[in-house]
């Protein structure tokens, strides 16, 4: 309702106009039997034509995306493990719901899916903020700059992927860097162990919460997984970082843009520093910039899965597998597709976790 | 005007051109002889097979179109979501490669997206030459649903030759568990990892413990514990868990990065000593102009020999096919001999008929025949003959968990609950 008022306040603005340009009006200036067709007229195609336009996108969307979701959830529910399509609801209820927590590759995926996404939020808009101010101060070069800082933000992340896992191989990737710039040949000549990191291939958790809080939650120590930050998951963070940082960049400069110079002008008048301009007045005022950027990058990444498939697969011991690709393996590998059905509906409500809110207050602004 | 200088834009008169070219075109690929024929052999030894059976299938129909939809993936992985989507699309194409098993029987048939092929068998003389235990897994109430074209063995060991020597390993015509571990760690003194691994495809480990789990409870504990009169949490899959858990221990830290040709090449390269894998790493030897007992050697999988996992390709007939008539003459072509052996040699593996000239193939693959018509056939778990693919997935995600944490009892678990799951006991 709210979102049509702009509208309403047009047509209000105009109704007390006399209609003489385009209603034939007769000597008493009422209107003519033909003008007032006219007008009944034009008022109906006024009221028609905005739903018209609508209803065909509405309908698009009702069926393609809420009855998909609909879909979707019944197949959770549903008997459906084999080619052969089976709608009718499983017994007990929501078993495959049951049977995904209880999976510990699941367990893998929630923990690798919240590890990444902080990681990757941070870092991204973090990388992004400071690139952005840096630009900012008009270095030398900086419009070549930003543009090489957004490129990777045009490449598909399939291409990154494979690129990335290039780099991060072991054997013939960054690693042969150590040698090559006698990084290991200094180490060693120290008595110290050659550096030799497996990225992408070690399974090991860093930060291992089983054996932290093993003491006051016991069943911690007999959980299936680590619960902790994979190692793994590291490399996947640089490059989907590398991807995005220069899209949260571009936020932060548009941002920066609409902050007009009288403002930090008049800091500065007061005596504050470059660096209290920016920690107390620029950063305060791109408040909704951050937000709409984390809101972005976050649904990205509750939702990777191609960055991953590419990259690193489910990694060692599941260090890197995500939802995404259980979906994909349970639905088309193992023909499961009322589990597969499941993880989808839970990717949903953790992307609508992030989104709703934000809508909403959007919303409630207007 | 307007309309007149609009008309006269080569522009429009582009799309009017395509416009009128699009229902001519469509109408002329409509009406030949055609023949659709979906795989994902791609690379090169197993398109060059699959070429040289579009040869033989090319003499024997000619004029036929072939219309070769291959999907690249190893192991189907990209090409089984196009072909369940065509197929649930009521759009197959006129036959698709498939394994024998629940991979054609509990997925396809049981689905009604075949048609069977019974009467072929005994026109063409097949029920005589192929084995009995290949046609059952592609059987369901008396009808026979595909054709098998060739055959691989899943528990080969395989090893460099000179190297071994170099460090005094004999390996003889078969090799226990025992004689494995002593050479291993024999080589793991002298600074060579004796085991090449590449499992950037889980399932290049799952087939280890596959073979494993066969060197453990032997022929007949494998078709029990897949048709459910013996169960995964016996003490013998546990003990098999552990012995796996120790051949981890030999394995190459970066099998994680590698794919499984990648750990065949080092293995040929001399990084390390032996690899176990399908006899599709012979593509690879042959590829690499390696030859056979002078630059590697071969062994059944440590306490396996005499059985012989089979990893059989098929191709089926798609219910109401599109070219019924030229898909039968092809599937005449996938089981004849002629076919066969033109197919074969080139993929590395050997005929699903026991009556193949011998002469053509190399001394590996005479082994290979050797074996196939002497010793105990059982079917592949990993490459989904043995059991339904919700189990096979299963037994990837079990394994992928098992390399990192070596857990007998979750390991053991994850499989009897699969096997619960999956219903195997039909």
């Amino acid at each position: 309702v709210k979102r049509s008022a702009s509208l309403g306040d047009a047509k209000a603005r105009f109704e007390h106009l006399p209609r003489r340009s385009s209603a034939p009006v007769d000597s008493e200036g009422s209107l003519t039997p033909v003008g007032r067709m006219r007008a009944r007229w034009r008022q109906l195609t006024q009221r028609a034509l905005p739903p018209l336009i609508v209803t065909p996108a509405m309908i698009a969307i009702i069926v393609f995306v809420y009855a998909f979701i609909a879909l979707t959830i019944w197949v959770s529910l549903s008997k459906w493990g084999s080619l052969r399509m089976d709608l009718d609801l499983r017994e007990p209820f929501g078993i495959t719901y049951q049977q995904m927590f209880a999976m510990p590759r699941w367990h893998a995926n929630l923990r690798n899916v919240f590890v990444f996404t902080t990681l990757f939020l941070t870092s991204s808009i973090g990388f992004g903020l400071v690139l952005a101010i840096l630009l900012d101060r008009k270095l030398i070069g900086h419009s070549i700059l930003r543009n090489l800082f957004l490129f990777p933000y045009a490449l598909s992340f399939i291409v990154t992927g494979i690129a990335w896992r290039w780099i991060f191989n072991p054997e013939t990737g960054i690693n042969l860097l150590f040698d090559g710039l006698g990084i290991n040949h200094l180490i060693t000549s120290m008595g110290g162990q050659p550096l030799k990191p497996g990225w992408t291939t070690d399974p090991a958790v860093l930060f291992s919460l089983n054996d932290w809080l093993g003491g006051i939650f016991p069943a911690l120590k007999t959980a299936s997984i680590q619960w902790g930050i994979p190692l793994a998951l590291i490399p996947v963070v640089v490059a989907a970082t590398w991807q995005l940082a220069g899209f949260a960049m571009a936020m932060y400069i548009a941002g920066m843009a609409t902050i007009s110079d009288e403002l930090k002008e008049a800091a500065r008048i007061d005596g504050a520093n470059d660096f209290q301009i920016y920690t107390k007045i620029v950063l305060p005022l791109l408040h909704p910039i951050t937000v709409s950027t984390a809101i972005i990058i976050g649904h990205v990444s509750l939702k990777i899965f191609d960055l991953i498939f590419a990259m690193t697969g489910s990694g060692p011991g599941f260090a890197t597998d995500v939802p995404g690709i259980f979906v994909f393996d349970q639905t088309f590998k193992a023909t499961r597709y009322n589990l597969g059905a499941a993880a989808s509906v839970v990717m949903l409500i953790l992307v609508s976790l992030i989104i709703v809110p934000y809508l909403w207050s959007n919303l409630r602004k207007r | 005007m307007k309309t007149k200088r609009k008309l006269s834009s080569p522009l429009t008169w582009l799309f009017l051109l395509l416009a009128v070219q699009i229902p001519f075109t469509a109408f002329a690929a409509g009406g030949d002889k055609k023949l659709e024929v979906f795989s994902w052999w791609t690379s090169g030894g197993e398109a060059a097979a699959l070429d040289a059976l579009f040869q033989v299938y090319g003499k024997a129909d000619p004029g036929v179109e072939i219309i070769n939809a291959t999907v690249a993936g190893g192991g189907g992985s990209a090409a089984r979501p196009v072909l369940q989507a065509r197929l649930a699309g009521g759009n197959p194409p006129d036959t698709w490669q498939a394994h024998p098993g629940w991979e054609l029987l509990g997925q396809y048939v049981e689905a009604n997206y075949c048609a069977p092929i019974t009467e072929l068998y005994k026109s063409e003389g097949w029920d005589k030459v192929v084995p009995k235990t290949l046609t059952d897994l592609l059987s369901k109430d008396q009808q026979i649903y595909g054709v098998l074209v060739g055959v691989h063995r899943g528990n080969v060991l395989w090893y460099n030759k000179k190297l071994l020597q170099k460090h005094g390993i004999n390996v003889g015509d078969k090799m226990t568990m025992e004689e494995f571990f002593a050479a291993a760690d024999k080589l793991k003194a002298a600074g060579i990892t004796p085991l090449a691994v590449g499992d950037s495809g889980i399932w290049a480990s799952a087939q280890i413990f596959e073979n494993v789990l066969l060197a453990t409870v032997g022929p007949k504990g494998w078709n029990d514990l897949f048709n459910g009169k013996m169960s995964w949490e016996d003490p013998k899959v546990k003990k098999a868990a552990e012995t796996y858990a120790k051949i981890l221990e030999y394995q190459n830290t970066d099998h994680s990065a590698l794919s499984w040709d990648q750990a065949v090449k080092a293995m040929t390269e001399g990084r390390c000593a032996f690899t176990t894998m399908g006899d599709w790493t012979y593509g690879e030897l042959a590829k690499a102009k390696l030859k056979d007992n002078e630059d590697f050697g071969w062994v059944s999988f440590p306490g396996t020999d005499g059985t012989f996992i089979f990893v059989a390709d098929g191709f089926t007939l798609a219910k109401g096919a599109p070219h019924e008539k030229e898909c039968i003459e092809w599937l005449k072509v996938c089981g004849s001999k002629e076919g066969q052996e033109a197919f074969n040699v080139l993929k590395g593996s050997i005929p699903a008929r026991t009556d193949a000239d011998k002469s053509k193939f190399g001394p590996y693959l005479n082994w290979s025949m050797r074996s196939f018509a002497n010793d105990e056939l059982v079917p592949t778990c990993v490459h989904g003959s043995a059991a339904p693919a919700s189990f096979q997935q299963a037994l990837n995600d079990a394994v992928t968990s098992f390399v990192v944490n070596k857990e007998v009892n979750s390991f053991v678990k994850a499989l009897t609950q699969a096997a619960k799951d999956a219903d195997m006991t039909k």
